[in-house]
């Protein structure tokens, strides 16, 4: 028996969007799709014509919404799949596609916890759909977003996190140039960031770190020097050396 | 094989017969761990093989260093997708530490440092075919890839190979370790993509 979340689906893209210059969302239709909390994963599976076949696990950036998910793909040049995702596929065009994965990484609505989202790059995809995935319940846990980006221009959602929302903190941090304004020089995550946006360790948020495999062994450290418990510190990070 | 994907070539590819199906060598890419690195310093480390019967055995850091160790050179396979080729690691095989462990149980629970654990058969930690491995590449093992010392088991999905390994509790019944309960496949092997429960 295949249980539903193992079955291998078609779906067809509904909707692209740019991002960033080097990240694009992608907006699928997946009929008999089971649904999905915020921070899983989905695997999706190319085939080319003499059927060569490769797969990859993109994190979704929405919650649940009906038949319907969105994923954020960055470019990574030379990319086997990354360049086609974002420059080939076109909307009506199918794609196979498996899911959700992951059970650990997640966050779940009930919870009255507050939160700590700290991300670095593309590690915002799933965080994000932690911070949509309280909007759309009208959640009240109280959320802060620490994200870290080279450029302003590297910012995935601007609009979006520029909108203010009640119960959600957003401070964004640049390590290469930050925009005009903006106090303080360019720099990597260190712990009077981490100590000055999220929330005090005696209030036992539920911390969620995504981030490349540096930048994450760095932000659970701090976290854990700042006396956050490691058990409420779940983390999720990108790269061949993370495993 | 699936449905074609409009206009997907892929990379121009060469048959490596060491690449499990689904793998490639070097990309970007999610990798799910579960929370922040544990920093075990080795005189407080520890070893334990404890049996269906109750039955402790245990081997301090310099035990461990004491006993014979190997170096093998194997490929390594992250359910994640990548793979590494020849990779180099020092460490005592199991066969060693098992020796005079007397057992009838068929199943191993690896439990780590952080809470983390992996069920495996026994087997398959038998017959020089897993280690604790506690250098890497010539150098000490740093704790991000599991330092002091993490279980090798190559022939399976690298989330057997438990980072910051701590013991073994030896049962006659198999349970699902920590992603074993959360979804992951019990056994593990990289050539038949035994990724997810029910692949």
């Amino acid at each position: 028996m295949v249980r539903g979340k193992l079955a291998w689906r078609v779906g067809r893209l509904a909707e692209g969007r740019d991002e960033t210059p080097t990240a694009r969302t992608l907006v699928l239709d997946v009929p008999g799709w089971p649904g999905h909390l915020a921070g899983q994963h989905v695997d999706i599976r190319l085939t080319a014509e003499d059927g060569y076949s490769t797969t990859r696990t993109y994190s979704l950036a929405s919650p649940t919404d009906g038949e319907r998910i969105e994923i954020t793909v960055q470019r990574v040049p030379d990319g086997e799949v990354s360049p086609f995702l974002t420059e080939v596929f076109t909307v009506g065009d199918p794609v196979e596609l498996r899911g959700p994965v992951g059970g650990w990484f997640v966050w779940r609505p009930a919870s009255p916890d507050p939160v700590l989202l700290i991300a670095g790059g593309a590690g915002i995809v799933p965080v994000m759909a932690m911070i949509r995935a309280r909007r759309q319940v009208g959640g009240r846990a109280p959320f802060k977003l620490l994200y870290s980006v080279r450029t302003p221009e590297d910012v995935y959602y601007a609009d979006e996190l520029r909108r203010p929302e009640p119960g959600l903190d957003v401070t964004v941090l640049y390590t290469r140039k930050a925009p005009d304004g903006w106090p303080g020089e360019p720099h990597r995550i260190a712990v009077a960031d981490v100590n000055t946006a999220g929330w005090p360790a005696e209030f036992s948020p539920q911390c969620f770190v995504c981030g490349p495999t540096g930048f994450v062994e760095t932000v659970a450290n701090v976290l854990v020097a700042l006396g956050h418990d490691p058990r409420r510190v779940k983390t999720e990070r990108f790269g061949p050396s993370g495993s | 094989m699936g449905i074609v994907t409009p206009g997907f070539r892929g990379r121009a590819r060469s048959a490596d017969e060491r690449l499990p199906p689904g793998q490639y060598l070097v990309e970007d890419f999610p990798v799910l761990s579960a929370g922040p690195t544990p920093r075990i310093r080795t005189e407080n480390w520890t070893f334990t093989v404890t049996t269906e019967s109750g039955l402790r055995h245990e081997w301090s850091w310099s035990d461990l260093l004491a006993l014979p160790s190997e170096t093998p050179t194997v490929d390594i396979h992250c359910v994640t997708r990548w793979s590494k080729l020849d990779t180099t690691w020092r460490g005592v095989s199991l066969d060693t530490l098992l020796e005079d462990v007397d057992t009838a149980a068929d199943y191993a629970m690896v439990q780590a440092h952080g809470g983390y654990t992996t069920n495996l058969p026994l087997e398959d930690l038998l017959d020089g075919q897993a280690w604790i491995a506690f250098e890497f590449d010539g150098e000490d093992l740093t704790s991000e890839h599991g330092g002091p010392a993490r279980l090798l088991v190559p022939h399976l999905y690298f989330w057997k190979s438990a980072k910051w390994v701590k013991g073994l509790r030896l049962m006659l019944d198999d349970e699902p370790g920590f992603w074993e309960a959360a979804g992951y496949h019990d056994y593990g092997d990289p050539w038949r993509e035994q990724r997810y429960q029910g692949d």
